[in-house]
């Protein structure tokens, strides 16, 4: 399987089996259409404006290419199948619920202003201790774990965080691990102490802001209605600023209100962030803010001329990171992590406040996903089979595309909100997932040819 | 070659052969993470 296309003047062909990447004229381009089904006189024919001589050359390189397996290749990896079924992975990432509460009233927000279908709710430190016990003992020999603060707002319940931390790195080396902790927060109740916490213990941070003012401030008002853009950015500058512009994101959310996202990504580069992560909302199409298939177009618009702007602003002290259009085409995650994705179920769990356990913090408060406690472990392995059982080869739609390597099957959650299964892709997500990967591809090819 | 440029070779072949150690970073696109196991 190849896929093609043509973006900022360059013809790109992806050999989907071997990731081989290339870069072509339009005369390969052109020959590509033809080259598996006729002779090299038969697709002259077809193709007038190029010389028998030209084409004839042209698929003599194109075989030279197939035949050391870089064009058309096998898929040899569904064999892999087997292997990743009897892995038995070990959970090595919590996503812990600090907070089921929050000081900001987010319209799109799938936590349903911070309680997640259910009541508010701060989690206690023996919870998030028991969680940490939890985590070391479900975990096998790994040595590297995670634990994320997220909510609702973490920072409302930020002395149990602190606890939490504590306690973790007092036990870590008796156990032979090494905790990374991040957290993600709205900015409301940042100041100068508790970054300095963060500062010193957060291995990244996610400061969440949507872009420009007034777009930030429709979707993310305070509870009296007012916007927090403005209480935000200043404490957001600071924080990136003490990171060095390093180990940190701001993200934001665009919606069916601003299809012009580039603007906010710019207006956030253009205040300084160099780490940027913008992403799609995710909603019932109902919902007057979600993606609708005919803002597609519009979005694709958008994200290649995202790219063309990096392309730009490349070398310069405007220049910024996407988060969204990182590749790595030298090495990257290797191949079990590509066919099995983000691990939730598995490797990635989400413990709510009162301690139960779920597949992943998308999925937190839907009772038919609970997995289990802090106390008692795991003990719904029919769920972590469903989980566990989630991959590129047992999800027909993407068995077929040639993103599977890249994306990996998608979000999990994404395709039961949208499917009421767990194997059926969101294809609005997909679509702009592939948009992602070419404008990707394309930034570094693009740097190739400059080099 | 005249007509071809090629970015990459065989990458997954490459990441097929050191595959599964676990230890990266949980994700959260996976394609943009790294391998911590070089």
């Amino acid at each position: 399987m190849i896929h093609k296309y043509f973006l900022n003047g360059l013809y790109i062909v992806l050999d989907v089996n071997s990731g081989a990447v290339h870069i072509v004229d339009e005369l390969v381009y052109d020959v590509l259409d033809y080259y598996k089904e006729m002779s090299p006189e038969d697709i002259a024919q077809k193709l007038p404006k190029y010389s028998k001589e030209e084409i004839l050359e042209c698929c003599e390189e194109l075989a030279e290419l197939e035949k050391d397996g870089q064009l058309y290749s096998e898929d040899i990896y569904e064999q892999v199948v087997p292997k990743i079924e009897r892995r038995s992975p070990v959970v090595k990432a919590l996503c812990l619920h600090i907070a089921h509460d929050c000081n900001l009233k987010c319209e799109y927000c799938f936590a349903e202003e911070g309680e997640y279908h259910g009541k508010r709710e701060l989690m206690s430190l023996e919870v998030g201790k028991k969680a940490i016990d939890f985590l070391i003992k479900a975990s096998g020999k790994r040595k590297n774990l995670e634990v994320d603060f997220f909510g609702g707002e973490p920072l409302m319940n930020f002395e149990v965080v602190k606890e939490i931390v504590k306690y973790a790195r007092s036990i870590e080396k008796e156990h032979d691990k090494n905790f990374r902790f991040t957290v993600t927060t709205n900015g409301m109740l940042l100041n100068d102490k508790n970054m300095e916490f963060i500062n010193e213990n957060m291995h990244n941070v996610v400061l969440s802001i949507d872009g420009r003012k007034e777009v930030h401030d429709r979707m993310r008002p305070t509870a009296s209605g007012k916007g927090s853009y403005d209480i935000v950015l200043p404490k957001f500058k600071k924080m990136a600023e003490s990171r060095n512009q390093t180990d940190y994101y701001v993200r934001g959310t665009f919606t069916h209100y601003n299809l012009d996202f580039g603007k906010d990504i710019l207006s956030m580069a253009d205040n300084g962030f160099k780490q940027i992560s913008v992403e799609p909302v995710v909603a019932d199409e109902s919902m007057p803010y979600a993606i609708k298939e005919e803002d597609l177009p519009r979005l694709y618009e958008e994200y290649e001329a995202l790219a063309s702007e990096m392309l730009k602003r490349r070398g310069t002290d405007k220049d910024f990171n996407f988060f969204h259009f990182m590749i790595d085409l030298t090495g990257g995650p290797c191949l079990m992590k590509r066919l099995v994705g983000c691990g939730s179920g598995t490797e990635y769990l989400a413990v709510a406040p009162s301690g139960d356990l779920y597949p992943c913090h998308q999925f937190v408060g839907m009772e038919q996903f609970k997995m289990g406690d802090v106390d008692s472990g795991v003990v719904r392995d029919d769920i972590r089979c469903d989980f566990e059982n989630c991959n590129v080869y047992n999800k027909p739609v993407c068995k077929e595309c040639w993103a599977k390597n890249y994306c990996s099957g998608g979000c999990v959650a994404n395709s039961y909100n949208t499917h009421g299964d767990l194997v059926t892709p969101y294809e609005t997500g997909c679509k702009l997932q592939k948009k992602r990967i070419e404008c990707a591809i394309m930034l570094k090819a693009t740097q190739s040819e400059q080099q | 070659m005249k007509h071809i440029k090629t970015l990459t070779t065989k990458l997954l072949q490459s990441t097929a052969a050191k595959g599964g150690c676990g230890e990266c970073q949980t994700s959260c696109t996976v394609a943009n993470q790294e391998c911590e196991n070089k």
